[in-house]
Formats: C-alpha cells, structure tokens, sequence
C-alpha cells in the first residue's frame, strides 16, 4: 500500500468531513447504548433495576462489588463453572479447528493429488451449510453414540470449520511461494519441515484470523450447548444465562432477584471477548477481508 | 509489523515436478495434509447428514413403533402450517434485512473508508464490537432495553411508547437486534475490500471532475462486489437458519414469538420438547435443502459478477 500518497490525499479530504463525523457520533451512540445499559445496571439490585428510576443512569447506590460477588456466590458458585466450561469449549475447540483448518487448506493450495478438485468442490458447498442446520443431525447421531450431554458433545462439532480452510487455502495459495518451498527442497528440508519453518510463519495473519475466529463462534455458540447439554455442570455461560432468563421471566415473583446476577452475568461474560477482540485487532482487521479480496 | 506476506504473483497450478515417483510422493503428502480435516468431515458432517436423512424416513407411532414411511415426513413436512408459517417469516425477515444490513454497512464503511480522524479509528472499532458478543447476550440486552419494566424507552416516550416485544412489533424488535449485532462484521470486511482500491483511481476520477458520491457510486462500490456478495449469501444462509434471538426473546416477549416462530425453532421443539426425532430431522434437512438450494443458486446466478467461489 502506498502509504505516503494515502495520507496527503486523505488530509486534504478530511477537512470537509465534520457532518460525516456527526453522523459517526449517532452511530456510535445507538452501537454503544446496549453496553452502557449493562454497564449501569449491572450495578443496581433488584430494587434498582425495577425501582422507576432512570434505566440509562446509576441509581443512589452503586454496588459493582456486592453484585459481583452474588453472581460468583450464587447457587454454590455455578457461574464460576460455566465461564471455565466456555473457556474449555472455546479453546480446545477452536485450536483443534485452526490446527485441522490450517493444515487442509495448506495441503489444498500447494499440492496436486487425486481427487483434490473434487474433494475442494465438496468443502465449498459445506460452505453453505449453516451451523445450526447440523445440530438436530449431529445430537441424533451423538445421541445414539453416547456421546450427548459430555464436553465432547460441544468440542467434537466445533472442530468442523470448512471456512476457516477456505481462508487457509486462498491465503496460502498466494502467499507461500512455491519458489520458497522449491527451494526448501532442493536444500533437502522435507515436506514436514518446510511446512512448518517456510509455509506456517508466512500464514501467521490468517491464522491468527481463524483462530480468532473460530474461538469466538464457540464461545458464542448456544443452540449447540443447548441441544446437546442437560447437566446444569456442564453448560457454557451462553446457555447458563439463558437458563437463568427463563427462571426468571417464569416466576416475576421469585425470579426479581436474578435479574440483577442476570445483568451482571452478561457484562462478565464480554469482557473476556471484548479483550481478545481489543488486543489481536491488528491480526484480525486484515485477515477478516481475506474471503473477499480475490 | 511490515507485510511478511507480500503476495506472490499469482499462480493458479503449484509446480509440477518429474512424473512418476515424485508425483506419487506429492500426491501421498498432499492427502496426509487433508485428511485430518476429512475425516472430521466425513465424522461430523457427513454422517450426521447421512444418519439424519435416514432418521427422517422413519416414523414413530404409539402403537406399532417405528415404521418406514419413505418421504411422507417431508410432504408433511411441506404442508404443515407450523413450517410454512416460520418459513415465510424468515423469508419476509431476511427480504427486509438484508437490504437494510447492507445498506447500514455499506454507508459506515464509506463513511469511515473517507473520514480518517482517530475518531472514525475508535468508531470503527466500536461498531465492530457487537460481533465480539454472543448472540444470547445480545438479545437479552436489547430486550432489556425494550422491556416496560425496565427499560429506557418508557422512561423518554411514557405510555406512548412502542412495545417492540408485542405481537405486531416483534418483527422490528429482532431486525434491531440483528443489524446491531452483525452491521460490524460486515462493515469491516467492506471496509478491508474498500482500503484495497488503488487510491491513484480516486485522483484520476477527480481530474475527469468526479465528486464524492460519483466516486463513492461508480468506483467503490463496483469494484467491492465480491465482498458485497460474500456478505449477502452468509446473511441470506444465518437468516434463513434463525434461531437464538426469538428463542431468548421468547421468555421476556411472552405471547408473542410461538415455538414455531421460525422452522429451526419448530425442529428444536420437535425433537426436544415433543421428543419426535423423525420429524425434527425431516425439518431441519428440508430447511437446510432448501437453503442450501437458494444459496446455490443465487452463487450460480451472480457467477460472472465475481462471486467469492470463482
């Protein structure tokens, strides 16, 4: 990218931009409500929370900490539990993914085999086989299996990821040069080793990418979960908290006290995503256009 | 970080040695690299496929147990009320969301393409971060925001304000939620395709007295198809599959979304509420044929504009 005549060509166009950046301001506004809706109840108690005071400002009492320790108390501490499951999921998962995604469309972009063109033409099409039309097939199967309501009901499914090995293979494709492996070979380095020394430091954005990618769809992941998982010890937060929002929308009585571990329980779910997201941004925003730029 | 992968000229066909040994040896190292990948393929997409299919040919009766019905599961499937019903409801969603979506998306991603201030910066991230969140998280704040007892638009329009959780404005309460949680996503993979424009273009356009919005009209957008088109299959295929909104805002919009609001809901109470597997797999393989169908020939219909399976 030609940076340097970017950049006086977009100072002379920034000058006129104020109504563009007002308009950025609504937008950010309306992007941003939900968060400052979590962030200010979070901090009430239930009397807060229903108690006809402002929704969008804090109430008399801010109580972050007192909330906070409810929702880590709570039923013997069960939060707790559902966050390290959504790690566990999130993480195996995820890796396993990138690992498999990564060393498949390494393999589909630099070697001649048979049956490749086909075998590619079927990964395209899983392409468009949404996520959730899978999960009614695969409890069915895992059910039979006896595989339903174990940590491997969640982590088994989330390894299939046919984009993330489209992204690989139109990635590596282009930027692995077979000159490189070429001469990888002639130096006498084998296929394992070139793969690993040339073909993996070279696709480090796309993979960063993927994994990124990939751990967040999991960690997000809910109709899976919830098909696949009936032990109350096993659920990701996502279910967790859904859970807990059926509870208390079925009982208004009973059920006022939970909104306020509900809120709180939200807001502490994000945060671990909005870290990851904040700090690898400089890997994703790249690699996020890759399936587009060809 | 400088750009380590500086993009090698193009080449469609890797090199193809000697034949004979060596190519036997590139054809063994080339499945050893897939068939990881296959075989969880084969295990978790394939079978599941091929066991569900199977499932729904089936039929259980109280009284004589299970029985071959071949495909009367899916002409019941295709005459049920439940079905047809959700299946016109997403179609009428994704026909209004989709447009909407990425029209929003388009017009951030052109303003912040235009705007370079740290301000845009930080706004362009900003918007992304409802991606970063799970979707349940998402409808639950939005339903919050919605709900009379506590949320915030009671307090600015009082008793006259709209109750997107009721029957007849719940389908606008979703659209909301839905734009708000994907616009990020697709903005930023638009905004990539826009930063990959040879900016020598815009100033050339300038010269033949091009303003913005001819630039913006006649230059950007055309050549950002592809990322456009990426972006209208993955919506048209999550839309179409929709599921984990409705059914969180099931519980705080009493009444209003039914268990059959749309098929994946409908499959989800068959086969866990009802306990009727034969038949949930039959919708969810009847929703995922006919989604599958559409996308495939809508890839097929814009072929030639570039689509991103070229």
């Amino acid at each position: 990218m030609s940076l340097q005549v970017q950049g006086a060509e977009r100072r002379r166009r920034s000058q006129s931009s104020l109504p563009l950046q007002v308009l950025l301001g609504f937008l950010l506004v309306y992007f941003l409500v939900p968060f400052w809706w979590v962030i200010v109840n979070s901090s009430k108690n239930a009397a807060g929370l229903f108690g006809g005071g402002s929704s969008l400002w804090f109430a008399e009492d801010v109580d972050f900490i007192g909330n906070l320790r409810d929702l880590f108390t709570y039923d013997g501490g069960i939060y707790t539990r559902w966050l390290l499951n959504s790690a566990l999921y999130a993480f195996v998962g995820g890796a396993g993914a990138t690992v498999l995604a990564v060393l498949a469309g390494y393999g589909f972009a630099k070697y001649r085999f048979a049956g490749r063109r086909f075998s590619f033409a079927v990964l395209l099409g899983a392409v468009m086989v949404p996520a959730t039309a899978l999960v009614i097939p695969t409890f069915v199967l895992f059910s039979r299996l006896g595989l339903t309501n174990t940590i491997w009901a969640v982590i088994l499914p989330s390894l299939l990821n046919p984009f993330g090995v489209y992204l690989m293979h139109v990635y590596a494709r282009d930027a692995v040069s077979d000159e490189l492996l070429d001469a990888a070979r002639v130096d006498g380095a084998g296929e394992v080793r070139s793969f690993l020394q040339i073909a993996l430091p070279l696709m480090r954005p796309v993979i960063v990418t993927v994994l990124l990618l990939s751990v967040v769809a999991t960690w997000n992941n809910y109709f899976l979960p919830l098909a696949m998982l009936s032990d109350n010890d096993l659920y990701p937060v996502t279910v967790g908290i859904g859970q807990w929002q059926g509870v208390a929308s079925a009982n208004n009585a009973g059920g006022t006290s939970l909104w306020s571990l509900i809120v709180m329980g939200s807001l502490v779910s994000i945060v671990p995503l909005i870290i990851a997201f904040l700090s690898l941004q400089r890997h994703w925003r790249g690699g996020l256009s890759i399936g587009s730029l060809k | 970080m400088t750009l380590t992968a500086e993009p090698a000229p193009p080449r469609t066909e890797p090199a193809t040695g000697a034949p004979g040994k060596v190519r036997l040896r590139e054809q063994l190292t080339g499945w050893l690299f897939v068939a990881p990948f296959g075989l969880v393929f084969l295990a978790l997409l394939v079978a599941p496929l091929v066991y569900a299919l199977y499932l729904s040919l089936f039929r259980k009766a109280l009284i004589g147990g299970t029985s071959f019905v071949f495909l009367d599961n899916y002409t019941k499937v295709f005459t049920d009320p439940s079905f047809l019903g959700g299946a016109w409801f997403v179609i009428r969603f994704s026909l209004v969301l989709i447009p909407l979506q990425m029209l929003i998306s388009l017009a951030i991603a052109l303003i912040l393409d235009s705007v370079t201030s740290r301000f845009a910066r930080f706004s362009r991230l900003m918007i992304f971060l409802p991606y970063a969140i799970p979707v349940v998280i998402g409808a639950l704040m939005w339903g919050f925001l919605y709900s009379k007892n506590f949320g915030p638009l009671h307090d600015v329009f009082g008793a006259a304000a709209p109750d997107l959780l009721s029957s007849n404005m719940i389908f606008y309460g979703l659209l909301n939620i839905v734009v708000w949680q994907w616009a990020g996503y697709y903005m930023i993979i638009i905004y990539a395709a826009l930063q990959g424009i040879d900016p020598t273009l815009y100033e050339a356009a300038r010269i033949d007295g091009a303003g913005g919005w001819q630039i913006a009209l006649r230059i950007k957008i055309p050549l950002i198809t592809p990322a456009l088109l990426l972006i209208l299959v993955f919506a048209l295929i999550g839309t179409l599959q929709f599921f984990n909104e409705p059914q969180i805002l099931r519980d705080l919009a009493a009444g209003s979304i039914g268990p059959d609001f749309t098929p994946n809901m409908y499959a989800y109470q068959q086969a866990f509420g009802l306990a009727n597997f034969n038949y949930g797999s039959a919708i969810s393989f009847a929703l995922g044929g006919v989604v599958f169908v559409c996308v495939y020939i809508f890839l097929f219909a814009t072929r030639k504009r570039g689509s991103f399976l070229s």
